[in-house]
């Protein structure tokens, strides 16, 4: 690891005035990825602006059918939250389905969707969800927040504060997890929402997180394991490695999206 | 350089660290307390598995700055003086170590489980387990291990 | 005390438990000597290329370095290769040099070029980033065939990529018996690559003492005798009265911290050198492309059967993949540890096999947790498997119309070993109930009934362990022989520390060992010391590997033992005034007999030590007793291992349902910890079947270079082990015992993947590489089912 300045601002406002005095600063979360990034030396960043005191960004609330949590709160609190639990029971299984115990205890979600590793799995959450991505500048939708792989709509700078989650009428995260890594060799979050079905698949797409059109209108015809079964993704859009190859994640996808379905609740 | 305070095993301590040292790094080499251990460097073998106000957490993956003020625990903690914490006289009855490295941070992870989850299936331990690597044992000894511990607890 | 005692038999807590319980073991990185400093070794990036020059000056100046070595400043010797294997046509095998780090050329991702040491270990690498490697890369070859085939020389000088070109066996005579055979099944069989991963990773620690010329190496082996006699020898000239090697406690080893390794020898030379000691550990991705790694066999075989299925000859042929330099014992794993094994379990008359060993540009290639012996078990048991199925045969039908019968010991085989003992029904008649094969059809229609594909495998194996009777292994290309070493040094007060040349990295020696001497000398456990892994303390030893720590090992110990009781027996009897020969030693006590005089075991220590009146000529002070023991023949474990799997035909995932082991490993020292010794071979077996495989890509990059790619056994993708013994006695040595460290890895990988075909038989699939992992599980489902439906 190459060193940095540190700093551990205790409010959004000063973690924002750190960035922007930083050279090239980061903000640092849970650091679950960041820190193995920078210990592979894979990154240098000049300051590492810690948000771990920043009270303010901890936390579950639950108003009305909405559920929002607040960036720096961690996976493990979003799995055991009674809360998250009665309103969403789909999005505490997928936090419980989040790395390993340990990363659950200090990885956060805020972190999480911001760096949007293609193989993460809130970001499916939140676009299966239509999440609400609230910044320190503005809210942004799900839908126009995921823009490829580890990419987002985040400006330099901006700070996810919170997320928010419409409750959906069912819905259910399938993973079926990459042997070595442990991450989502393909995810599939299905949901039947308000505004139709939505099925967002993570671990496979070659700009990361992405939805399923086909599915979601077959699913808003026929809310069925079969309705899905016949639909499968292009294999030309899809990521290939010793572990799976596009066509196998496409496949991949049309199953464990049938799982999702005949899962929901 | 800056100076990190915290209370590792129930003792205050504080050191001058870089700002990119681990706290596995400040307990090994600050602290010499060696029972810590690094097993990989990428987050996933859990040997440096150490207790972060109260919670499991991997030590190679938290720089030590992050833990300024916090409670930690190691393994050299976790006994009562000699008489053995129940986890680690449920890994000794039954076999659940061999060469002894993972085994700190099995045993910190497996008693962060039996605190969360005391009745905890063969299958929920099994899960859990998914961030600590054995090579030794094929984990059937560790998960009786555990099973004991639930019990002991 | 457990039922039983403390000891042959009984299930004694670990001595050694509660240093590492309580976060007190003495790993070598955790070792810091006064005034230490850091080593970072700058590797290769590249699989192939020559240097044209490194330019250390940016880096030397760097803060806190202290010094910047390359291969052009070392001059010392190259590491040594411990086995020499010689080619079909009688020439010696190419032995390439292997300078600890690289001259003129690099030949693997990894190879070391450069060492940089400074105060932390963060200065290092920062400087390391400063050297500037002049590479002009080469062309890399990564596949055998291509090694054999193409242009490219690993080692220009060689002029071939061919190591050797061995046989075993006459293949006039056995092609003879195929042209005769009335079947014959073939198989193409591939053994995957396989990256050891003890859990700590390699570290050393090299300090010198100017005033007393002397050098201490602490370092992460499973011999330091070994390594102190090659580096010390071979590499940096130091007599081995000025080198002390410590191998302290060592987070496992599974073969990979067998050899002499570069940074042993670079931390070693170097220290004299920044007149400091010198600290060097790996990191993960350090150890994926620096340790040795383990299999990587290409094979093809043919059986020849009768008309009732019994086998009339075996033909392999074999290339195995030494990879750029030899390791230590690299030659001899896949002839005299592979080839020597194809008998296995059954009578076949005839056996031929060649062996192609070749060099390529990827790691070397050494013994991993079996060595030759997993190869062999999975080539003959899958062929076995398939031969059964083409000649409508039920698994064990075959297996039982080919055992070598119980009564057949002492057995010839064509290869070379002559098996001692076994009940190789007996082993398949145990695991067969201990699993509940019966019950399989039942448990076969409730998957069916979910949709899933259930199977069920076998494997009835053989080992050849105990290495080695130096004898043999000399004759066949072992420089040197194999015996063990062991002083029992009996203290004044009766407490005796026992000095093993035999080496613990988990296998629980400073119990097992301890057990030995609790029964022989009836003494309690914590009167026993078991010292080990400090060439300062242990006169000398060969260290532990190939399951020989107890059954040579414990041999040389129980050896050293009868010439401490004898002894003894002289001074009980000089000083109770009796004949020798009436002084009986049984549970710690020396009675002459048929009186009520008796002396206890501590008595006569302490007698030893404070003597007025020994008669010089016959008796000396003292009571302490070595002894080397080479045994006479290798020990045979064998036994069956049964799998039950079910496959999720949607997927291609494979859980396994069942895993039954019923090992032979000869009599039982401490039944704990057997199980547990076969529990983690049987976990590495199943890792190599399912999930790990070594991927190099074709520029010889590797791509499974961390736990992120490499596919680790979690305790998640591992059921629970039903293991049991069916013991017969190893018939030559004094305890009985065979040996238990390999099995578990040795017997499980064919059965496993015998299952998983079993459970994809009727959708057509009739192969299964390894790792079966759900791509590659589900792949064979998708190709097979054309062919499944034609049927």
């Amino acid at each position: 690891m190459y060193d940095f300045a540190y700093h551990k601002p205790s409010s959004v406002s000063d973690a924002v005035a750190a960035r922007s005095g930083a050279e090239d600063g980061t903000y640092v979360a849970g650091g679950m990825t960041l820190v193995p990034t920078l210990k592979q030396r894979l990154a240098q960043p000049s300051d590492l602006i810690d948000l771990g005191s920043v009270s303010e960004l901890k936390g579950i609330t639950v108003s009305g059918d909405t559920v929002t949590i607040g960036a720096m709160t961690t996976h493990a609190t979003v799995a055991n939250s009674a809360d998250v639990q009665s309103v969403i029971p789909a999005l505490a299984a997928l936090a419980g389905m989040i790395g390993d115990p340990q990363v659950r205890n200090r990885g956060t979600i805020g972190g999480s969707v911001a760096n949007n590793d293609p193989a993460a799995d809130y970001p499916a959450a939140c676009l299966a969800l239509g999440a609400i991505i609230k910044t320190d500048k503005r809210e942004i939708a799900a839908d126009d927040f995921f823009t490829g792989m580890f990419e987002t709509a985040l400006e330099d700078g901006e700070m996810i504060v919170s997320v928010s989650f419409p409750k959906p009428q069912k819905a259910s995260y399938q993973k079926f997890i990459n042997p070595a890594s442990r991450y989502a060799l393909v995810g599939v979050f299905a949901a039947q929402t308000g505004g139709g079905a939505r099925v967002a698949v993570t671990g496979a797409g070659q700009d990361g997180v992405f939805r399923v059109p086909e599915m979601e209108s077959a699913l808003g015809a026929n809310w069925s394991p079969e309705a899905v079964a016949g639909v499968s993704v292009d294999a030309g859009t899809l990521n290939a490695d010793i572990h799976a190859s596009a066509e196998y994640r496409a496949h991949l996808i049309t199953v464990m999206a049938k799982r999702a379905v005949a899962a929901a609740s | 350089m800056p100076t990190v305070s915290m209370t590792v095993n129930g003792k205050k301590v504080s050191g001058e660290v870089e700002g990119r040292t681990l706290l596995v790094q400040f307990l090994r080499e600050n602290l010499h307390l060696t029972g810590t251990h690094v097993g990989c460097d990428t987050s996933q073998c859990g040997a440096c598995v150490v207790h972060v106000n109260g919670d499991s957490m991997k030590s190679c993956t938290l720089l030590a700055v992050q833990a300024e003020g916090a409670e930690v625990t190691t393994i050299e903690g976790l006994a009562d003086g000699d008489t053995l914490h129940p986890m680690q006289e449920a890994f000794r009855d039954n076999h659940g170590l061999q060469c002894g490295f993972c085994t700190p941070g099995m045993v910190m992870s497996a008693v962060d489980l039996v605190k969360k989850n005391p009745k905890a299936s063969e299958h929920e331990i099994r899960e859990w387990l998914e961030g600590n690597i054995c090579r030794c044992t094929g984990y059937h000894n560790i998960v009786k291990s555990i099973q004991q511990a639930q019990q002991t607890m | 005390m457990p039922e039983g005692g403390t000891g042959i038999g009984a299930a004694v807590k670990r001595v050694e438990d509660k240093r590492f319980l309580t976060g007190r073991g003495n790993y070598t990185d955790d070792i810091n000597r006064p005034n230490q400093t850091y080593a970072y070794i700058l590797r290769s990036p590249h699989a192939h290329a020559s240097i044209n020059g490194v330019d250390t000056a940016a880096a030397t100046a760097a803060p806190g370095v202290l010094a910047v070595f390359t291969g052009a400043d070392m001059e010392t010797g190259g590491l040594p290769c411990g086995w020499q294997v010689h080619s079909k046509d009688g020439s010696p095998m190419h032995e390439p040099v292997h300078p600890p780090l690289a001259k003129g050329k690099v030949r693997h991702v990894g190879d070391p070029v450069a060492v940089v040491i400074a105060e932390t270990y963060a200065q290092a690498k920062d400087a390391a980033e400063r050297i500037v490697v002049d590479y002009a890369t080469l062309p890399a070859v990564v596949g055998m065939n291509d090694a054999l085939s193409g242009t490219t020389l690993v080692h220009d000088e060689i002029g071939t990529n061919l190591c050797y070109d061995w046989e075993i066996g006459d293949e006039a005579q056995i092609d003879e018996a195929f042209a005769k055979a009335h079947h014959v099944t073939e198989i193409d069989i591939v053994n995957n690559r396989l990256i050891p991963n003890a859990m700590e990773p390699r570290a050393a620690v090299g300090e010198y003492d100017r005033a007393t010329d002397e050098y201490t190496l602490f370092t992460t082996s499973q011999n330091p005798h070994v390594i102190r006699l090659l580096m010390g020898a071979f590499v940096l000239s130091i007599p081995e009265h000025k080198l002390r090697v410590v191998a302290p406690d060592v987070g496992g080893g599974f073969g990979s911290k067998i050899y002499h390794y570069a940074e042993e020898a670079i931390v070693t030379w170097a220290a004299p050198r920044v007149g400091r000691p010198i600290k060097w550990t790996a990191e993960r991705s350090e150890s994926f492309i620096s340790d040795a790694h383990g299999r990587d066999h290409i094979s093809k075989a043919k059986m020849a059967m009768d008309s009732e299925g019994k086998f009339l000859a075996l033909k392999v042929e074999t290339k195995a993949n030494m990879g750029a330099y030899l390791s230590t014992f690299a030659p001899c794993v896949p002839t005299y540890l592979y080839a020597t094994l194809l008998a296995g379990v059954y009578s076949t008359p005839l056996i031929y096999c060649n062996v192609k060993a070749v060099f390529t540009n990827t790691v070397p290639v050494d013994a991993y947790r079996g060595a030759g012996r997993p190869e062999a078990t999975y080539l003959l048991e899958r062929l076995v498997a398939k031969c059964a199925r083409e000649m409508g045969m039920s698994q064990t039908d075959i297996r039982r119309a080919n055992f070598i019968p119980s009564d057949a010991f002492p057995y010839q085989t064509p290869v070379a070993l002559q098996y001692d003992s076994g009940n190789y029904t007996a082993t398949l008649d145990k695991a067969e109930a201990a699993h509940d094969v019966a019950g399989f059809a039942a448990r076969k229609a409730e998957s069916e009934a979910k949709g899933m594909r259930r199977g069920i495998g076998y494997s009835t194996y053989l080992e050849a362990c105990g290495i080695a009777p130096s004898a043999v292994v000399g004759s066949l290309g072992a420089r040197a022989g194999l015996y063990e070493s062991a002083e029992v040094r009996v203290h004044p007060t009766g407490s005796v520390t026992i000095f093993t040349g035999s080496h613990s990295h988990g296998q629980g020696h400073e119990t097992t060992f301890a057990q030995l001497v609790s029964e022989r000398l009836g003494l309690p456990m914590d009167n026993i010391e078991i010292s080990h892994g400090d060439t300062n303390k242990v006169q000398f030893g060969m260290g532990t590997y190939g399951s020989r720590s107890l059954a040579v090992g414990g041999e040389a110990i129980m050896k050293a033992m009868d010439k401490v009781v004898n002894k003894a027996k002289k001074i009980a009897a000089h000083i109770m005034e009796a004949s020798e020969s009436d002084i009986e030693f049984k549970d710690g006590t020396f009675t002459v007999a048929g009186t009520d005089r008796s002396m206890a075991f501590g008595e006569v220590a302490l007698a030893a030590y404070v003597p007025h009146n020994f008669p010089h000529d016959e008796l000396e002070p003292g009571l302490d007793e070595k002894a080397f023991y080479d045994p006479l023949n290798f020990t045979f474990p064998g036994g069956c291992h049964i799998c039950e799997v079910e496959v999720d035909p949607d997927t291609g995932k494979v859980r396994i349902d069942r895993m039954t082991a019923v090992d032979d490993v000869g009599r039982v020292i401490n039944p704990m910890i057997v199980e547990g010794q076969i529990h983690g071979g049987l976990a590495q077996g199943i890792g190599q079947a399912l999930q790990e495989g070594c991927v190099y890509d074709e520029d010889g990059q590797l791509v499974t270079g961390s736990y992120m790619d490499y596919s680790m056994p979690r305790a998640e993708d591992l059921p629970s082990f039903s293991a049991g013994t069916e013991i017969t006695l190893c018939a030559h040595n004094s305890l009985g015992v065979k040996g238990c460290g390999e099995v578990g890895a040795i017997g499980s990988p064919p059965a496993v993947i015998n299952a998983v075909v079993d459970a994809l038989w009727d959708l057509g699939v009739r192969d299964m590489p390894m790792p079966a992992t759900s791509q590659t599980v589900w792949r064979a489902i998708r190709a097979a089912a054309p062919a499944a439906a034609a049927e």
